[in-house]
């Protein structure tokens, strides 16, 4: 390949992604599968949606390969609504990431979500100009999709579960790697690189400035006001719902409430007027008692 | 730099980039404080309108019943938009299908303005612009940035991008179209200072 590893293009490139990463901040990115959905999410006041055929929920129910969606469904959920537009590949699936950059999706997640195309790589994602955000499940991972080019990081928690627990680990378990490196003297941190298997020169940035150098969202089991919050106040930046919306008994209203809950997350006052009246949350399925198998989080290398 | 009327700089936190808002201004050493309900606007000399969505702006600023106190905060107090905070500022904005997505800017600045005037994400931009009072061209970050496509008689020009105004002044009011909290250059964060202590002299 010939494309420019790092040069100030390359800089400026990612500057522009990390940038548009920037403006999600303390918003709202919510899971759509048609046009009509797309709508009810901006109008409760997403700053993004993510296109997919299925909500993971329904993906987990269904079974079979998962895969990135149709580019025309994609096309007709950019047409409805002016915010961004969001799309899955598969891990490693750089062609069905090359198919969305030029439909012109604004931001492209690299997912575990879906059944993975490659078991030792990921897309080396500093060779597109769409910007990509990846899950994680601890600062090991995390700094190693920064340091193929992500431009913003979530949690994996367990998609399409219902149940916050996994996002809540994975979140504690990334701010706890953080605050270890900056207890460490600069003579450790090759050692810690080496431990973590983090590019060297990320786990520095991070150790400096004390976060990670790309906004860090929750994503994962989110289905309530209340998840939403708690994980703001855990350290989040941003909540995606996937299903914890559209998986619900009533989803205009919960979606608005949970858009509330994210700005208003450390007001509990406020957070009982947001909660107070919706209705049946997504009836979900306890993480610990999935076999292995069934679970998304443990996708990604 | 004197802060003259001894509060800090408000940034509405309602949705947004204002985090970076909140480091350029402790880079030049003045204090910050985030706005989401009415009472707040007491409490700030001024206020920064951020990045971010302004669907998700305008939603959340109709909910928090913020309108009108906005307008009422605004005769009288500086205001800076960048990005959706300018389409947030702006008398209207020039898309074709406006009620579909159902912006509701502010009508402070007697300018409208193009949503994503310059295209989608991989659009996205930097470009040196000119500034009218410093000869220094001033590097400014475009992401899905609007065009200011008409300006009122009261509206002055504050930096261009070929002819094309990107940053607009009316009296106390500033709006840019690019993003100056996300370089290192504080220049236009200083100006929009000195316009909060020229206000400050007058309260």
């Amino acid at each position: 390949m010939d494309t420019p590893r790092d040069n100030s293009e390359m800089r400026e490139q990612y500057r522009h992604k990390v940038g548009l990463a920037e403006m999600l901040k303390g918003g709202v990115i919510m899971d759509v599968t048609n046009d009509e959905q797309a709508r009810i999410a901006e109008e409760a006041g997403a700053v993004a949606v993510m296109a997919l055929e299925r909500i993971p929920s329904d993906i987990r129910k269904l079974g079979g390969i998962a895969r990135m969606s149709n580019p025309g469904m994609i096309e007709a959920i950019k047409n409805a609504v002016s915010i961004p537009v969001m799309a899955k590949v598969r891990i490693g699936h750089f062609a069905e990431a090359q198919i969305l950059e030029a439909l012109g999706v604004d931001f492209i997640d690299e997912s575990e979500v879906l059944t993975p195309a490659d078991n030792k790589n990921h897309v080396y994602k500093h060779d597109f100009k769409v910007p990509f955000v990846c899950g994680c499940r601890n600062l090991g991972e995390a700094l190693r999709r920064i340091g193929e080019g992500a431009a913003m990081m979530r949690t994996k928690g367990e998609a399409g579960s219902g149940d916050v627990v996994e996002a809540v680990t994975h979140m504690r378990e990334v701010t706890e790697g953080i605050r270890r490196l900056q207890m460490m003297r600069t003579d450790e941190l090759m050692a810690e690189a080496k431990n973590l298997g983090a590019p060297y020169h990320v786990l520095v940035e991070t150790a400096e400035l004390g976060k990670l150098p790309v906004p860090n969202f929750a994503a994962g089991g989110i289905a309530t006001p209340a998840d939403a919050a708690l994980m703001m106040q855990l350290g989040a930046e941003t909540v995606f719902v996937g299903s914890g919306i559209f998986a619900s008994e009533d989803p205009a209203p919960r979606a608005k409430a949970i858009v509330d809950a994210v700005t208003y997350h450390d007001d509990p006052a406020k957070l009982v007027e947001i909660s107070m009246t919706l209705g049946e949350a997504m009836k979900g399925r306890a993480v610990n008692e999935m076999d292995e198998s069934e679970k998304m989080a443990g996708r990604g290398w | 730099m004197v802060d003259r009327t001894g509060k800090p700089v408000g940034l509405l936190t309602l949705q947004g980039d204002y985090e970076k808002h909140r480091q350029a201004f402790a880079a030049l050493g003045r204090r910050t404080f985030g706005v989401r309900r009415r009472a707040e606007l007491e409490l700030v000399s001024s206020l920064v309108i951020p990045g971010g969505e302004s669907t998700t702006l305008t939603r959340l600023l109709d909910r928090a019943g913020l309108r009108e106190p906005l307008l009422e905060f605004a005769a009288s107090h500086p205001v800076m938009g960048t990005c959706a905070g300018l389409i947030m500022m702006a008398r209207g904005t020039a898309d074709e299908d406006e009620s579909d997505f159902g912006v509701a800017p502010l009508g402070l600045l007697d300018c409208t303005v193009l949503r994503n005037g310059y295209g989608r994400q991989i659009d996205s931009f930097t470009a040196a612009v000119r500034l009218v009072d410093d000869p220094v061209d001033f590097p400014a970050v475009f992401i899905r940035a609007p065009r200011v496509v008409a300006v009122g008689p009261e509206v002055d020009v504050v930096a261009r991008l070929g002819n094309e105004p990107v940053a607009v002044r009316q009296g106390h009011l500033l709006g840019l179209t690019f993003h100056p909290e996300l370089t290192a250059d504080l220049r236009l964060h200083q100006a929009f200072l000195r316009m909060v202590d020229e206000a400050g002299d007058h309260h």
